[in-house]
Protein backbone atom coordinates (compact mmCIF):
# COMPACT_ATOMS: atom_id res chain seq x y z
CA UNK A 1 0.00 0.00 0.00
CA UNK A 2 1.26 3.43 -0.92
CA UNK A 3 1.16 6.26 1.60
CA UNK A 4 -0.88 8.21 -0.97
CA UNK A 5 -3.94 6.27 0.22
CA UNK A 6 -3.78 8.31 3.42
CA UNK A 7 -3.61 11.49 1.36
CA UNK A 8 -6.64 10.46 -0.67
CA UNK A 9 -8.56 9.68 2.53
CA UNK A 10 -7.60 13.11 3.86
CA UNK A 11 -8.75 14.74 0.62
CA UNK A 12 -12.13 12.98 0.81
CA UNK A 13 -12.59 14.00 4.45
CA UNK A 14 -11.63 17.58 3.57
CA UNK A 15 -14.15 17.69 0.74
CA UNK A 16 -16.90 16.30 2.99
CA UNK A 17 -16.06 18.91 5.63
CA UNK A 18 -16.19 21.69 3.04
CA UNK A 19 -19.54 20.43 1.74
CA UNK A 20 -20.86 20.41 5.31
CA UNK A 21 -19.87 24.04 5.71
CA UNK A 22 -21.63 24.90 2.45
CA UNK A 23 -24.82 22.92 3.00
CA UNK A 24 -25.74 22.85 6.68
CA UNK A 25 -27.44 25.76 8.41
CA UNK A 26 -26.97 24.84 12.05
CA UNK A 27 -23.98 26.93 13.13
CA UNK A 28 -22.66 24.15 15.37
CA UNK A 29 -22.69 21.58 12.56
CA UNK A 30 -21.00 24.08 10.25
CA UNK A 31 -18.36 24.43 12.91
CA UNK A 32 -17.89 20.67 13.12
CA UNK A 33 -17.36 20.70 9.35
CA UNK A 34 -14.49 23.15 9.86
CA UNK A 35 -13.04 20.85 12.51
CA UNK A 36 -13.24 17.94 10.07
CA UNK A 37 -11.32 19.98 7.48
CA UNK A 38 -8.62 20.84 10.03
CA UNK A 39 -8.32 17.17 10.97
CA UNK A 40 -7.99 16.18 7.33
CA UNK A 41 -5.10 18.62 6.86
CA UNK A 42 -3.50 17.18 9.99
CA UNK A 43 -3.66 13.71 8.48
CA UNK A 44 -1.96 15.11 5.37
CA UNK A 45 0.78 16.70 7.50
CA UNK A 46 1.40 13.47 9.39
CA UNK A 47 1.49 11.43 6.18
CA UNK A 48 3.92 13.79 4.47
CA UNK A 49 6.04 13.85 7.59
CA UNK A 50 6.33 10.08 7.37
CA UNK A 51 6.91 10.17 3.62
CA UNK A 52 9.84 12.55 3.96
CA UNK A 53 11.18 11.14 7.20
CA UNK A 54 11.02 14.62 8.75
CA UNK A 55 9.27 15.37 12.02
CA UNK A 56 8.60 19.03 11.21
CA UNK A 57 5.32 18.01 9.64
CA UNK A 58 4.15 16.57 12.94
CA UNK A 59 5.16 19.76 14.76
CA UNK A 60 3.06 21.80 12.32
CA UNK A 61 0.14 19.40 12.85
CA UNK A 62 0.55 19.98 16.59
CA UNK A 63 0.32 23.74 16.06
CA UNK A 64 -2.76 23.26 13.90
CA UNK A 65 -4.38 21.38 16.78
CA UNK A 66 -3.58 24.15 19.28
CA UNK A 67 -4.90 26.87 17.00
CA UNK A 68 -8.01 24.78 16.29
CA UNK A 69 -8.65 24.45 20.03
CA UNK A 70 -8.42 28.24 20.47
CA UNK A 71 -10.67 28.72 17.46
CA UNK A 72 -13.28 26.33 18.85
CA UNK A 73 -13.38 28.16 22.17
CA UNK A 74 -13.96 31.56 20.59
CA UNK A 75 -16.31 30.24 17.90
CA UNK A 76 -18.54 28.40 20.34
CA UNK A 77 -18.60 31.46 22.62
CA UNK A 78 -19.82 33.51 19.64
CA UNK A 79 -22.49 30.91 18.87
CA UNK A 80 -23.67 30.95 22.48
CA UNK A 81 -23.74 34.77 22.51
CA UNK A 82 -25.78 34.83 19.28
CA UNK A 83 -28.11 32.15 20.62
CA UNK A 84 -28.76 34.22 23.73
CA UNK A 85 -29.82 37.30 21.83
CA UNK A 86 -31.60 35.68 18.87
CA UNK A 87 -32.80 32.34 20.32
CA UNK A 88 -31.50 30.48 17.28
CA UNK A 89 -28.35 28.65 16.18
CA UNK A 90 -29.16 28.85 12.50
CA UNK A 91 -26.75 30.78 10.31
CA UNK A 92 -29.71 32.03 8.27
CA UNK A 93 -31.10 34.02 11.17
CA UNK A 94 -27.99 36.14 11.57
CA UNK A 95 -28.93 38.65 8.88
CA UNK A 96 -29.42 41.75 10.98
CA UNK A 97 -27.19 43.88 8.75
CA UNK A 98 -29.08 42.87 5.62
CA UNK A 99 -32.11 45.12 5.90
CA UNK B 1 10.21 1.83 3.75
CA UNK B 2 7.48 -0.78 3.48
CA UNK B 3 4.03 -0.58 4.97
CA UNK B 4 3.26 -3.59 7.14
CA UNK B 5 0.33 -5.88 6.35
CA UNK B 6 -1.36 -5.03 9.64
CA UNK B 7 -1.35 -1.37 8.79
CA UNK B 8 -2.89 -2.06 5.38
CA UNK B 9 -5.73 -3.99 7.03
CA UNK B 10 -6.16 -1.26 9.65
CA UNK B 11 -6.35 1.39 6.95
CA UNK B 12 -8.90 -0.47 4.83
CA UNK B 13 -11.06 -1.19 7.86
CA UNK B 14 -10.94 2.34 9.24
CA UNK B 15 -10.97 4.45 6.06
CA UNK B 16 -14.44 3.41 4.77
CA UNK B 17 -15.89 3.75 8.27
CA UNK B 18 -14.37 7.21 8.62
CA UNK B 19 -15.81 8.31 5.29
CA UNK B 20 -19.20 6.93 6.34
CA UNK B 21 -19.04 8.79 9.65
CA UNK B 22 -18.02 11.99 7.86
CA UNK B 23 -21.02 11.56 5.56
CA UNK B 24 -23.06 11.13 8.74
CA UNK B 25 -21.95 14.63 9.75
CA UNK B 26 -23.16 15.85 6.38
CA UNK B 27 -26.55 14.15 6.42
CA UNK B 28 -27.52 13.63 10.09
CA UNK B 29 -30.69 15.52 10.91
CA UNK B 30 -29.89 15.94 14.59
CA UNK B 31 -26.83 17.84 15.74
CA UNK B 32 -26.01 15.29 18.46
CA UNK B 33 -25.80 12.46 15.91
CA UNK B 34 -23.46 14.61 13.81
CA UNK B 35 -21.30 15.23 16.88
CA UNK B 36 -21.06 11.49 17.61
CA UNK B 37 -20.06 10.87 13.98
CA UNK B 38 -17.29 13.47 14.26
CA UNK B 39 -16.08 11.88 17.50
CA UNK B 40 -15.79 8.56 15.65
CA UNK B 41 -13.80 10.19 12.84
CA UNK B 42 -11.44 11.81 15.34
CA UNK B 43 -10.78 8.64 17.31
CA UNK B 44 -10.11 6.77 14.05
CA UNK B 45 -7.72 9.54 13.03
CA UNK B 46 -5.87 9.11 16.32
CA UNK B 47 -5.49 5.39 15.58
CA UNK B 48 -4.18 6.21 12.10
CA UNK B 49 -1.67 8.69 13.58
CA UNK B 50 -0.36 6.05 15.94
CA UNK B 51 -0.13 3.61 13.03
CA UNK B 52 1.80 6.28 11.11
CA UNK B 53 4.57 6.50 13.74
CA UNK B 54 3.13 9.70 15.27
CA UNK B 55 2.34 8.33 18.72
CA UNK B 56 2.44 11.73 20.42
CA UNK B 57 0.02 13.30 17.97
CA UNK B 58 -2.29 10.29 18.30
CA UNK B 59 -2.53 10.78 22.06
CA UNK B 60 -2.90 14.56 21.69
CA UNK B 61 -5.63 13.97 19.11
CA UNK B 62 -7.63 11.90 21.59
CA UNK B 63 -7.02 14.24 24.54
CA UNK B 64 -7.53 17.54 22.74
CA UNK B 65 -10.03 16.71 20.04
CA UNK B 66 -12.29 13.98 21.36
CA UNK B 67 -11.67 14.84 24.99
CA UNK B 68 -11.90 18.62 24.96
CA UNK B 69 -13.13 20.01 21.67
CA UNK B 70 -15.94 17.55 21.00
CA UNK B 71 -17.09 17.62 24.62
CA UNK B 72 -17.22 21.41 24.33
CA UNK B 73 -19.35 20.96 21.23
CA UNK B 74 -21.69 18.64 23.11
CA UNK B 75 -21.91 21.10 26.02
CA UNK B 76 -22.89 23.90 23.66
CA UNK B 77 -25.39 21.58 21.98
CA UNK B 78 -26.99 20.97 25.37
CA UNK B 79 -26.97 24.71 26.06
CA UNK B 80 -28.50 25.61 22.70
CA UNK B 81 -31.02 22.78 22.82
CA UNK B 82 -30.59 19.20 21.70
CA UNK B 83 -33.63 19.33 19.47
CA UNK B 84 -32.29 22.27 17.48
CA UNK B 85 -32.37 20.77 14.00
CA UNK B 86 -31.80 22.37 10.64
CA UNK B 87 -34.46 24.23 8.78
CA UNK B 88 -34.99 22.72 5.36
CA UNK B 89 -35.97 26.01 3.72
CA UNK B 90 -33.44 27.17 1.18
CA UNK B 91 -32.81 30.88 1.65
CA UNK B 92 -30.50 31.02 -1.36
CA UNK B 93 -32.10 29.35 -4.36
CA UNK B 94 -30.20 26.31 -5.60
CA UNK B 95 -27.78 26.45 -2.67
CA UNK B 96 -27.97 22.70 -2.04
CA UNK B 97 -27.26 21.86 -5.68
CA UNK B 98 -24.36 24.32 -5.92
CA UNK B 99 -22.95 23.14 -2.59
CA UNK B 100 -23.00 19.47 -3.57
CA UNK B 101 -21.46 20.36 -6.94
CA UNK B 102 -18.69 22.39 -5.31
CA UNK B 103 -18.01 19.63 -2.75
CA UNK B 104 -17.79 16.94 -5.42
CA UNK B 105 -15.61 19.23 -7.55
CA UNK B 106 -13.25 19.99 -4.67
CA UNK B 107 -13.01 16.30 -3.77
CA UNK B 108 -12.29 15.21 -7.33
CA UNK B 109 -9.72 17.96 -7.84
CA UNK B 110 -7.87 17.05 -4.63
CA UNK B 111 -7.98 13.31 -5.30
CA UNK B 112 -6.97 13.90 -8.91
CA UNK B 113 -3.98 16.02 -7.94
CA UNK B 114 -2.83 13.43 -5.41
CA UNK B 115 -3.29 10.61 -7.90
CA UNK B 116 -1.38 12.51 -10.60
CA UNK B 117 1.52 13.72 -8.50
CA UNK B 118 4.66 11.64 -8.18
CA UNK B 119 5.94 11.46 -4.64
CA UNK B 120 9.50 10.66 -3.60
CA UNK B 121 10.05 7.16 -2.22
CA UNK B 122 8.82 7.04 1.35
CA UNK B 123 11.54 7.36 3.96
CA UNK B 124 9.68 6.44 7.11
CA UNK B 125 10.29 7.82 10.57
CA UNK B 126 12.39 5.04 12.07
CA UNK B 127 15.53 7.18 11.97
CA UNK B 128 13.82 10.38 13.10
CA UNK B 129 12.00 8.56 15.91
CA UNK B 130 15.20 6.88 17.13
CA UNK B 131 14.91 8.36 20.64
CA UNK B 132 11.09 7.89 20.77
CA UNK B 133 8.60 10.13 19.00
CA UNK B 134 7.79 12.58 21.84
CA UNK B 135 11.47 13.24 22.60
CA UNK B 136 12.28 13.85 18.95
CA UNK B 137 9.25 16.14 18.63
CA UNK B 138 10.25 18.06 21.75
CA UNK B 139 13.78 18.61 20.38
CA UNK B 140 12.30 20.28 17.30
CA UNK B 141 9.48 22.09 19.12
CA UNK B 142 11.70 23.65 21.77
CA UNK B 143 14.57 24.43 19.40
CA UNK B 144 13.25 25.60 16.04
CA UNK B 145 9.76 26.60 17.13
CA UNK B 146 10.26 28.20 20.56
CA UNK B 147 8.97 31.57 19.44
CA UNK B 148 5.92 30.02 17.72
CA UNK B 149 5.23 28.04 20.87
CA UNK B 150 5.24 31.21 22.98
CA UNK B 151 2.93 32.97 20.52
CA UNK B 152 0.56 30.01 20.57
CA UNK B 153 0.56 30.16 24.37
CA UNK B 154 -0.47 33.82 24.23
CA UNK B 155 -3.13 32.90 21.66
CA UNK B 156 -4.60 30.28 23.99
CA UNK B 157 -4.76 32.67 26.95
CA UNK B 158 -6.33 35.34 24.75
CA UNK B 159 -8.90 32.85 23.46
CA UNK B 160 -9.82 31.78 26.99
CA UNK B 161 -10.30 35.41 28.08
CA UNK B 162 -12.23 36.13 24.89
CA UNK B 163 -14.61 33.27 25.60
CA UNK B 164 -15.11 34.59 29.15
CA UNK B 165 -15.85 38.11 27.88
CA UNK B 166 -18.13 36.92 25.07
CA UNK B 167 -20.31 34.75 27.27
CA UNK B 168 -20.31 37.15 30.21
CA UNK B 169 -23.78 38.40 31.02
CA UNK B 170 -24.19 41.73 32.77
CA UNK B 171 -26.76 41.71 35.58
CA UNK B 172 -29.54 44.14 34.70
CA UNK B 173 -31.72 43.77 37.81
CA UNK B 174 -30.46 43.50 41.40
CA UNK B 175 -29.99 40.01 42.76
CA UNK B 176 -32.99 38.65 44.67
CA UNK B 177 -31.70 36.77 47.69
CA UNK B 178 -33.38 34.95 50.58
CA UNK B 179 -33.46 38.16 52.62
CA UNK B 180 -35.24 40.15 49.87
CA UNK B 181 -37.78 37.37 49.32
CA UNK B 182 -38.69 37.26 53.00
CA UNK B 183 -38.93 41.06 53.21
CA UNK B 184 -41.24 41.10 50.20
CA UNK B 185 -43.45 38.42 51.76
CA UNK B 186 -43.77 40.33 55.01
CA UNK B 187 -44.55 43.53 53.09
CA UNK B 188 -47.25 41.70 51.12
CA UNK B 189 -49.00 40.51 54.32
CA UNK B 190 -51.10 43.70 54.39
CA UNK B 191 -52.55 42.89 50.94
CA UNK B 192 -53.49 39.38 51.96
CA UNK B 193 -50.15 37.72 51.21
CA UNK B 194 -49.04 34.52 52.88
CA UNK B 195 -45.91 33.86 54.89
CA UNK B 196 -46.28 30.11 54.76
CA UNK B 197 -46.38 27.85 51.73
CA UNK B 198 -49.81 27.33 50.16
CA UNK B 199 -51.95 24.59 51.75
CA UNK B 200 -51.97 21.15 50.14
CA UNK B 201 -55.06 19.91 48.26
CA UNK B 202 -57.68 17.99 50.21
CA UNK B 203 -57.67 14.28 51.05
CA UNK B 204 -61.09 12.57 51.27
CA UNK B 205 -62.23 9.02 51.72
CA UNK B 206 -62.82 8.64 47.99
CA UNK B 207 -60.72 11.47 46.56
CA UNK B 208 -57.07 12.33 46.84
CA UNK B 209 -56.23 14.50 43.87
CA UNK B 210 -54.80 17.89 42.90
CA UNK B 211 -58.20 19.27 41.93
CA UNK B 212 -59.99 18.78 45.25
CA UNK B 213 -59.80 21.69 47.71
CA UNK B 214 -58.86 21.09 51.33
CA UNK B 215 -61.28 22.05 54.14
CA UNK B 216 -60.45 24.59 56.79
CA UNK B 217 -61.30 24.00 60.51
CA UNK B 218 -64.80 25.34 59.94
CA UNK B 219 -65.35 22.83 57.11
CA UNK B 220 -65.28 25.41 54.32
CA UNK B 221 -63.22 24.65 51.21
CA UNK B 222 -59.91 26.57 51.00
CA UNK B 223 -59.74 28.00 47.51
CA UNK B 224 -55.99 28.42 47.13
CA UNK B 225 -55.26 24.82 48.14
CA UNK B 226 -55.97 23.95 44.50
CA UNK B 227 -53.40 24.85 41.87
CA UNK B 228 -54.01 28.28 40.35
CA UNK B 229 -53.82 26.84 36.81
CA UNK B 230 -56.63 24.37 37.52
CA UNK B 231 -58.76 27.15 39.01
CA UNK B 232 -58.27 29.37 35.95
CA UNK B 233 -59.16 26.49 33.64
CA UNK B 234 -62.25 25.75 35.73
CA UNK B 235 -61.14 22.18 36.41
CA UNK B 236 -61.47 22.46 40.17
CA UNK B 237 -63.85 20.00 41.82
CA UNK B 238 -66.31 21.28 44.38
CA UNK B 239 -65.82 20.04 47.94
CA UNK B 240 -69.58 19.97 48.52
CA UNK B 241 -70.18 17.49 45.74
CA UNK B 242 -67.44 15.17 46.97
CA UNK B 243 -68.83 15.26 50.49
CA UNK B 244 -72.35 14.67 49.20
CA UNK B 245 -71.20 11.67 47.18
CA UNK B 246 -69.38 10.22 50.17
CA UNK B 247 -72.40 10.71 52.33
CA UNK B 248 -74.61 8.94 49.79
CA UNK B 249 -72.28 5.94 49.84
CA UNK B 250 -72.32 5.95 53.62
CA UNK B 251 -76.08 6.13 53.78
CA UNK B 252 -76.36 3.25 51.36
CA UNK B 253 -73.85 0.90 52.98
CA UNK B 254 -73.79 1.78 56.68
CA UNK B 255 -77.22 3.11 57.56
CA UNK B 256 -76.69 2.70 61.31
CA UNK B 257 -73.58 4.90 61.22
CA UNK B 258 -75.25 7.82 59.48
CA UNK B 259 -76.96 8.97 62.64
CA UNK B 260 -73.67 9.44 64.41
CA UNK B 261 -71.62 10.89 61.55
CA UNK B 262 -74.30 13.06 59.96
CA UNK B 263 -76.70 14.22 62.66
CA UNK B 264 -78.64 16.46 60.27
CA UNK B 265 -79.41 13.41 58.11
CA UNK B 266 -80.79 11.48 61.04
CA UNK B 267 -83.02 14.45 61.85
CA UNK B 268 -84.36 14.27 58.32
CA UNK B 269 -83.18 17.71 57.23
CA UNK B 270 -81.01 18.29 54.23
CA UNK B 271 -78.73 21.22 54.95
CA UNK B 272 -75.76 20.62 52.74
CA UNK B 273 -75.03 24.30 52.43
CA UNK B 274 -74.28 24.54 56.14
CA UNK B 275 -71.25 22.26 55.88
Amino acid sequence: MELTNYLILAAILFAIGATTVLLRRNAIIVFMGIELMLNATNLTFVTFSRMHGDLHGQVIAFFVMVVAAAEVVVGLAIIVAIFRTRRSASVDDVNLLKN
Amino acid sequence: MTVSGGEVVLFWVLAPLMVLAALGLLFARKAVHAAICVVFVMISLAILYIAQEAAFLGVVQIVVYTGAVMMLFLFVLMLVGVDASDSLVETIRGQRFIGILLGLGLGSVLVGVIAQATFPPSVGLTAANAETNPVALARILFADYVFALEVVGILLVTAAIAALVLTHRRRLVPRVGQRQVSDAKVAALAEGGLLTPLPAPGVYAQNNAMDTPALDPQGRPIEHSVSRILRIRGQERSADRILAAERDVLVEHEPELTGRRFPELAAGTDEDEER
